[in-house]
């Protein structure tokens, strides 16, 4: 956008002005009229399958807030799965809609962009279901040096981080008799690259817990060919496979490695097997296949907003929508549990300091686990703005009528998860 | 590095790129059309094989059987009613319109199908494979290519032998004359479409028994399809083979190097054959 002089002038007039009317109408605002609440999550596109749970859980939510009393209005925006479209459609809801608290949610490539517009334009947000380290390092002048790295004013981020996703993986190994030989997919985009960093990504953490990473390099989406990946996990004698790969992606790879006989004991891999239709769409193959678990139908958690449990709310999605539970859903209702939350608790919740404050206070146990951005577990850089959710291991275990329980089989990491099962090699 | 199974997975991945490149190499040569559509229009084809397996619970084979006459209707109708009308000396308004049809099939499908990934399930020929001794390959690669092979010699017979066939070839060197000798070069552009989606549902078939699809998966595979058909030569079928082979051969060797050259390396391949023969490999037609 070209700034003219008149523009300048127009633009300044405008925030000139909302400055001093908000200030007057404060009372007002804070008596009778709405909160406005923007959510941008990717609803159509490659990521869509992260935001099916979001009519669900607004319906849910405004249902709440009426019973308690709140007045609030939820504008929903798709963000397309593009973070060009999402910039730009967090920057309607904050210019055009004028909103006072932003909800973001669903993979660095929604989250990122989401939370640098609001920072930038100081509206508080609330995000999650990204790692930590994309959603902080990622938004970061420069991510390659930790000393200029800055605590966000407005943007906080509740999820887990890379150092979880080691420990699972390594405590679900350990139940295994391996050579402890990793073979490592790693694409060239956003996560594969993080996790795949020889210095601060997954394998020194392996390294760590005994086990040694082959990684034979990055490659791209979409490849239709693994054959190179397979030889090279063969000569290393690998019994286990990790990664962080596309849904279609682990379909070419696992075919193909089947095809050319090479069977690893364990593959746990991020993204690939997230929701139960693409374990569905591997068939047999898909027995045994593990990753980590966010959330469950069996987690111990209750719900502040509703009081359900964790079983209550993927039983009533699954009653509403006629569709089996996803991990998202228990994340997208936490998401509007926090919203609730910082609205009771914000002395004034269209004033964006004091709410950004009352997110900073929250300590809340939700269906998720506890939210608190007290810096438990994290490095004092990210202290300030991200809170860490429990993570445990799964695997994915076949029916008789083809569809697939996701069995928490570790949960060394968070004890007061229910385990349904030991880690079982693949044959 | 183990040579012969690289080179031996690289050929077999040509086939499905030429498998791709097929039905696009068709219309390109005959009406110099660039379907950019022509990704969407195979994920079109795997989710229609798709419905038909659900639906009738018969095997994936039969049910591109049943998908054929379906798509070739569809190809048919959409040269007819649409890209009938926008052909001309001008080649931008074909590419605007098939990219407009890119966009439209995929959000169609978003609508109607939802963003979850698919699969047409074919049981154990997934992961079957036979042992050769130096090298073990896949039983679905090779079937991908044997189809390849058989479509390019199924177009080819229907192109030299037949009397549409040399409709085609006349439409493709001189429509002004074709069309004085009684030829409608309108109804032949439909039936070249048509012809051209009878392909598109076999590349859509191994689409969807090969690995996960969802709706907005089709362009992707584009970019290899018209690098074959260009490294192939304008018209020569046997080309796009060849074109898809070099890609995919080019491909595993780079993969096998380092995986972050796989498809740099047939981008490069594609290139180095352009400077040598720009008008690729095989050209039938000259123009």
């Amino acid at each position: 956008m070209l700034i003219t002089r008149r523009r300048l002038l127009k633009t300044a007039a405008a925030s000139g002005f909302a400055v001093s009317a908000s200030g007057l109408a404060m009372p007002a605002l804070a008596q009778g009229a709405a909160v406005k609440i923007g959510y941008v999550s990717p609803q159509s596109g490659p990521l869509a399958g992260f935001a099916e749970a979001d009519a669900f859980a607004i319906e849910t939510f405004t249902r709440v807030a009426a019973e308690k009393g709140l007045t609030v209005e939820v504008i929903v925006k798709d963000s397309q799965s593009n973070p060009n479209r999402a910039a730009q459609v967090a920057q309607e809801l904050i210019v055009d809609d004028e909103i006072n608290l932003m909800l973001v949610a669903s993979t660095p490539e929604t989250t990122n962009p989401v939370a640098t517009v609001c920072e930038a334009e100081g509206v508080p947000v609330i995000s999650t279901m990204a790692p930590w380290q994309p959603f902080f390092i990622g938004q970061q002048g420069n991510p390659g040096d930790p000393a200029s790295w800055q605590p966000f004013n407005f943007a906080y981020h509740y999820f887990w981080g890379l150092e979880d996703v080691i420990a699972v993986f390594t405590n679900m190994w350990n139940q295994l008799d391996t050579n402890k030989q990793v073979g490592g997919l790693f694409p060239n985009d956003a996560d594969g690259n993080a996790w795949g960093d020889p210095n601060v990504g997954v394998g020194p953490g392996f390294s760590a817990a005994g086990y040694t990473t082959v990684d034979p390099g990055r490659y791209q989406n979409l490849t239709d060919d693994f054959s190179a990946q397979i030889n090279a996990f063969k000569a290393a004698n690998t019994e286990i496979v990790t990664g962080v790969v596309i849904p279609p992606d682990f379909t070419t790879f696992w075919n193909q490695a089947r095809q050319q006989g090479f069977v690893p004991k364990a593959a746990t891999v991020a993204k690939a097997i997230l929701f139960p239709q693409s374990v569905e769409a591997l068939g047999e193959n898909g027995h045994n296949l593990s990753s980590e678990v966010w959330w469950s139908a069996s987690h111990p958690y209750k719900s502040s907003l509703t009081g359900e449990s964790a079983a209550d709310l993927a039983a009533g999605f699954t009653a509403a929508t006629g569709r089996p539970w996803t991990q998202p859903i228990g994340f997208i209702h936490s998401l509007f549990e926090m919203a609730t939350d910082v609205i009771t608790r914000a002395a004034d919740p269209t004033d964006p300091e004091g709410v950004a404050e009352a997110i900073a206070a929250t300590n809340l146990n939700t269906i998720v686990g506890k939210v608190a951005f007290d810096g438990a577990n994290l490095p004092p850089f990210a202290a300030k703005n991200i809170s860490k959710t429990p993570l445990v291991g799964g695997q994915w275990r076949r029916k008789e009528d083809g569809t697939f329980d996701l069995v928490v089989v570790d949960n060394t990491t968070a004890p007061e998860i229910p385990t349904a099962g030991k880690m079982e090699a693949i044959v | 590095m183990n040579w012969i199974d690289t080179i031996a997975q690289g050929v077999l991945l040509g086939g499905l790129y030429a498998l791709f490149a097929a039905g696009l190499s068709l219309v390109f040569g005959i009406m110099r059309l660039v379907n950019l559509a022509h990704g969407d229009l195979i994920v079109m084809g795997a989710y229609l094989i798709l419905l038909v397996v659900s639906v009738t619970g018969i095997n994936p084979f039969l049910a591109a059987l049943i998908a054929m006459p379906l798509m070739f209707a569809l190809g048919w109708g959409l040269q007819r009613v649409v890209l009938n009308r926008v052909l001309g000396p001008d080649i931008l308004p074909p590419l605007l319109v098939t990219f407009g049809l890119s966009i439209v099939v995929q959000n169609v499908l978003l609508q109607g199908f939802s963003a979850d990934s698919q699969r047409v399930g074919a049981g154990a020929l997934e992961t079957a494979s036979v042992d050769l001794g130096v090298v073990t390959l896949g039983v679905m690669p090779l079937l991908t290519f044997a189809s390849a092979i058989a479509v390019i010699v199924c177009l080819n017979w229907v192109f030299y032998r037949t009397s549409l066939g040399r409709a085609f070839r006349a439409t493709s060197d001189d429509p002004v004359t074709a069309s004085l000798m009684g030829i409608k070069p309108q109804g032949i552009f439909a039936m070249a479409t048509g012809i051209a989606m009878i392909v598109v549902t076999i590349a859509a078939l191994y689409l969807g028994m090969r690995a996960n699809f969802d709706p907005t998966i089709g362009p992707a595979r584009l970019i290899y399809a018209f690098e074959a058909v260009i490294i192939g030569g304008l018209g020569s079928l046997w080309g796009t083979l060849a074109g898809g082979v070099i890609i995919g051969v080019a491909q595993t060797l780079g993969a096998a190097i380092n995986p972050e050259w796989q498809i740099l390396a047939g981008h490069i391949a594609f290139l180095v054959v352009l400077l040598i023969r720009p008008r690729g490999l095989f050209p039938r037609a000259f123009d």
